[in-house]
């Protein structure tokens, strides 16, 4: 029983920093979108539909702590790394535009924000879900251990 | 339970970031678009825009408008309102900003109406017949002409005069100011020079009420 405290209160902190990870990328987008009133394109939309709900399916598993909760937020996170580094991989000029979906109304090549001269919003968006997925890894061998 | 308390805590920061970060960024912006209208301000009259009211009145409300936007329809009972509970003191230029698709051809419609001095009757009776000539968030100019029946307009002279080049560069030269000044959407405001610090009827009545006082002071 006491062991069993031990690991969740080992765990919690885990699951914790990936929902703060989501819920700022989450506000982040939509600071983008509607404050700054920048069009998000297709595969922006793609990331949000993956990224918004970690913020409410991870806080659920917070209180009380539910491991399982790696169960249905680690594919979110994988498929959402997955487009963003689709994302990163165009916008970067590797997969030329005219293969991605985005024909109509803001093109996922284009650069809208450079920050400190390197740093774009698909970049941000793939360290989020990388960052966001190797957690809940993490606390999934932790658990099963 | 300390967990709950991080929790909250870390939310209650978040959201507080979140609402300073939208406070800073539109004061900001403000800031930007006001310099920029003030560096530009040939830009925000031009000689051939529609006025109504005291030409020396100490506020000069400039309205980015398209004929076919929902929200400029909602806005203009506020506008009324405001010029009529500031009499000889308030001032109405109307730009043209035509976005949405046929939009320009309403605009046409209006200089024409203009020409017959006609102007304000047909801009209400445009706007209150808007929903059924825009159905779509695109003009039809065939579903519009019913409404302007009850205006005495000589519709023949109107359609006429509707193939005026004259128009056509009105609409690219109120467009490029458009531009110039970073209008994004319509309606926009700018009162004085100034923009609105963020859209809704109680902002535009605040600061046309803040350029009253500031008028009124000096």
């Amino acid at each position: 029983m006491m062991a069993s405290t031990d690991i969740k209160t080992s765990l919690w902190p885990l699951v914790f920093l990936s929902w703060v990870l989501a819920t700022v990328s989450t506000l982040g987008a939509i600071f983008l979108g509607e404050v700054m009133g920048l069009t998000p394109c297709v595969l922006c939309w793609y990331q949000r539909i993956c990224m918004f709900p970690l913020v409410l399916i991870l806080s659920a598993g917070l209180f009380p702590l539910d491991v399982k909760v790696v169960r249905y937020a680690f594919p979110l996170s994988l498929i959402g790394l997955g487009i963003a580094v689709f994302h990163l991989l165009v916008a970067e000029g590797v997969i030329a535009e005219s293969m991605t979906p985005c024909t109509q109304g803001v093109p996922c090549s284009q650069e809208q924000i450079e920050w400190f001269g390197f740093l774009t919003i698909p970049m941000l968006s793939v360290a989020a879900f990388a960052a966001i997925a190797a957690l809940l890894i993490i606390t999934h061998f932790k658990a099963s251990k | 339970m300390k967990q709950k308390t991080i929790f909250v805590a870390t939310a209650v920061i978040l959201a507080v970031a979140f609402a300073l970060g939208i406070n800073l960024y539109q004061s900001k912006k403000t800031e930007q678009a006001t310099q920029a209208t003030s560096q530009n301000s040939e830009a925000l009259v031009r000689f051939h825009s529609p006025t109504l009211g005291n030409a020396s009145a100490p506020v000069h409300i400039v309205e980015f408008f398209d004929p076919a936007c929902e929200s400029c329809r909602a806005f203009y009972p506020f506008v009324k309102k405001i010029m009529e509970a500031n009499p000889e003191k308030i001032r109405l230029t109307i730009r043209y900003a035509p976005f949405h698709k046929g939009a320009d051809e309403v605009v046409k419609v209006l200089e024409a109406a203009r020409k017959q001095n006609k102007y304000w009757q047909t801009l209400e009776a445009v706007l209150a017949a808007q929903p059924q000539w825009a159905p779509d968030h695109s003009a039809h100019l065939d579903l519009l002409w019913p409404h302007l029946e009850g205006l005495d307009l000589d519709m023949a002279r109107l359609k006429d005069d509707m193939k005026s080049p004259d128009f056509t560069r009105i609409i690219e030269q109120d467009l490029q100011d458009v531009k110039t000044l970073n209008v994004r959407g319509t309606p926009e405001f700018f009162v004085n020079g100034k923009p609105l610090p963020s859209f809704g009827p109680e902002q535009l009545q605040k600061l046309v009420e803040q350029e009253l006082t500031t008028a009124a002071a000096k």
